[in-house]
């Protein structure tokens, strides 16, 4: 068996495994300071990137649910994220469905299609697993682009928000600043409790090795079809919420450049980390955002930071602080 | 002029017959991908951007210094080719022992790094490539106008696929080459050099790839995005034939553009499409691939 994605994570969490009595404080202080930071920075920094980053930061959990936790490299999770976001979207403006609903629509459609695409994409492991998602992802490109209802090339603009619940209403910054908050920490949440669930463990040990899990009398395909599915429809929550937060729904949410942004956030951040895909997430959306006078540079400085994340540092950047310090994040 | 199945003959030779250009482009690249992964056990996602900068080698090497198609067609893909064997040098080779996904990432950073380069100096419209002189004009076969360039592109590339399965499959080195597939450390110990055979096969793959870029830049424009919306379709295409057999990526290869020219015909909403349904079908009915081998 050749071994999964695993460079770093796996290794700190044996390390930890082994001393696993005294509780992990690492990661729970780690996610106060997430929290708080959260709540302050409004103050200091513009709530709209703010917002747009903690959808992609959502995103980028979800996906490293998968390459982290079960070695399942998914180049099509865009996919999820852009279908979601078209049909909340959707639902939003022309069904005239109140924000929680549109996301709940937008959160359904990527659980649907990724228990279609999930159960052919594993069929097939590693090198192929990765080229299958990307396929069937660019398939549902050309789909979105020939469909009447997604506005081919203008997309779905103009989004109403809308009043959650009936009565909060969403077009106040300040509230949707903080359901996205509270839409973004539940997601983060949900994510930390299936790695640190006995589910969970099932899947760190299909990374490990899949020969023996199935060995243990473990059904790992079903596990894996589990853990895509549970991927995709976070990465829908991610979508559908970006839709209702930036009010729009495009091509470029479900082209092919998408699924590879979302591994980019996950490596720089650290794949297998819990907060490293946030952290990526930011510093990639922030990069997008500062370096936008000059234009198509934005591409040719990912495709250098793939590289040097690839060749000197595959840890990540949280990887790389939790390994220093000798700690879990 | 006659008609099958409601379709002007001619329509439907002529989708023919741009599905067999698609397919030798899918050949040549699939073909490509699956020597590469073989030696290397990478996919090597920068491969359409390779094809790409096969055709700007040829765009510019006329516009710089005058060299005209003939000449592109061996000097372009020795240069991609020279620019591959440094990428292995330099990046890949310390990832072999890493795990395959780490490859399939750093090539698909180079592919980033590589279209954006090519975007920012020549934006995102096409330049225009004329067919060389030799090759303009075409023959009537009766039941359809063929151009010349076409018919040499077909068999050209057909030529080059059936040579590099000769040379794999029927000669010495090509033993060499799949015995090293099979384990590289005892090939080594046999004294066979496997390290600067990997870096070889790399740049073999690569000048491939550039070889298709050259051929397609008459057809189809000289544009820095040309190659990644082909890579994609190629990468189903290795998972529908599977890459364990060099004749299988070749069949599947001009297959699938012969399917997908049909589609254009019949079902032309699907055209862009067929080639991923039936990979979905393929998986669905022979995971392992249509010539793959379950691992």
């Amino acid at each position: 068996m050749e071994q999964r994605i695993e460079a770093t994570a796996p290794v700190a969490s044996a390390k930890n495994g082994a001393k696993n009595g005294s509780r992990n404080w690492s990661e729970p202080l780690a996610f106060v300071i997430m929290v708080a930071l959260l709540a302050i920075a409004p103050m200091a920094i513009y709530p709209m990137f703010v917002m747009q980053a903690l959808c992609f930061a959502l995103f980028a959990c979800a996906f490293n649910l998968l390459i982290g936790y079960v070695g399942l490299l998914s180049f099509g999770h865009a996919l999820y994220f852009g279908w979601a976001s078209y049909l909340a979207a959707h639902s939003a403006k022309v069904w005239g469905f109140p924000p929680e609903l549109a996301i709940a629509t937008g959160t359904a459609t990527a659980c649907l299609l990724g228990i279609v695409a999930g159960s052919l994409a594993i069929r097939r492991q590693g090198i192929y697993f990765a080229m299958i998602t990307l396929a069937l992802a660019q398939m549902m490109f050309f789909f979105a682009l020939q469909m009447k209802f997604t506005g081919g090339e203008d997309g779905i603009q103009a989004v109403p928000r809308g009043k959650l619940f009936g009565t909060i209403d969403l077009t106040d910054q300040t509230n949707m600043y903080i359901t996205t908050v509270v839409i973004f920490l539940l997601g983060f949440l949900l994510i930390y409790r299936i790695i640190h669930s006995p589910f969970g463990e099932v899947l760190k040990a299909i990374r490990e090795n899949e020969a023996r899990a199935i060995s243990l009398g473990y059904k790992t395909d079903r596990y894996k079809l589990m853990a895509f599915v549970l991927s995709a429809t976070l990465a829908g929550l991610a979508g559908s919420t970006k839709a209702i937060v930036l009010q729009i729904a495009s091509l470029t949410d479900v082209d092919w450049p998408m699924s590879g942004e979302v591994v980019l956030m996950a490596l720089v951040g650290g794949l297998g980390t819990v907060f490293g895909p946030v952290a990526g997430a930011f510093i990639v959306v922030a990069m997008q955002n500062y370096l936008a006078q000059v234009g198509q540079w934005v591409t040719v400085i990912q495709g250098v930071i793939f590289v040097i994340c690839v060749m000197a540092f595959r840890r990540g950047v949280i990887g790389e602080i939790a390994h220093y310090l000798k700690i879990k994040l | 002029m006659f008609e099958i199945f409601g379709i002007p003959s001619t329509a439907l030779f002529g989708q023919l017959l741009i599905g067999l250009i698609n397919g030798s482009f899918y050949a040549l690249l699939s073909l490509g991908l699956a020597v590469i992964f073989g030696m290397l056990n990478i996919i090597n996602f920068a491969h359409g951007a390779q094809y790409m900068m096969g055709a700007f080698a040829a765009y510019l090497l006329l516009d710089w210094i005058g060299i005209g198609y003939w000449w592109a067609l061996i000097v372009a893909p020795l240069l991609v080719g020279a620019v591959g064997v440094v990428i292995e040098r330099t990046l890949l080779q310390w990832l072999y022992k890493l795990d395959h996904l780490y490859g399939l990432l750093l090539t698909f950073g180079l592919a980033l790094i590589i279209e954006g380069l090519a975007r920012n100096h020549y934006g995102s419209a096409g330049l225009p490539y004329t067919v060389p002189e030799s090759l303009q004009g075409g023959r009537s076969l009766g039941f359809m106008f063929l151009p010349n360039y076409r018919a040499w592109v077909i068999a050209a590339s057909l030529i080059v696929c059936l040579g590099t399965w000769f040379v794999i499959e029927r000669t010495k080195l090509g033993s060499y080459l799949r015995a090293a597939t099979e384990n590289p450390v005892l090939v080594r110990a046999f004294g066979i050099n496997v390290p600067l055979m990997i870096t070889l096969t790399y740049g073999f793959g690569v000048a491939l790839a550039a070889f298709a870029g050259v051929m397609a830049a008459p057809i189809y424009n000289v544009s820095p995005q040309m190659g990644s919306s082909l890579i994609i379709v190629v990468f189903a295409v290795v998972v529908i034939g599977g890459m364990g057999s060099i004749m299988g990526a070749i069949v599947t290869g001009f297959g699938l553009g012969v399917i997908e020219g049909l589609t254009k015909v019949f079902f032309p909403e699907a055209s862009n499409t067929v080639v991923f349904i039936i990979m979905a079908l393929v998986l669905l009915v022979r995971p392992a691939g249509l010539f793959g081998r379950r691992a």
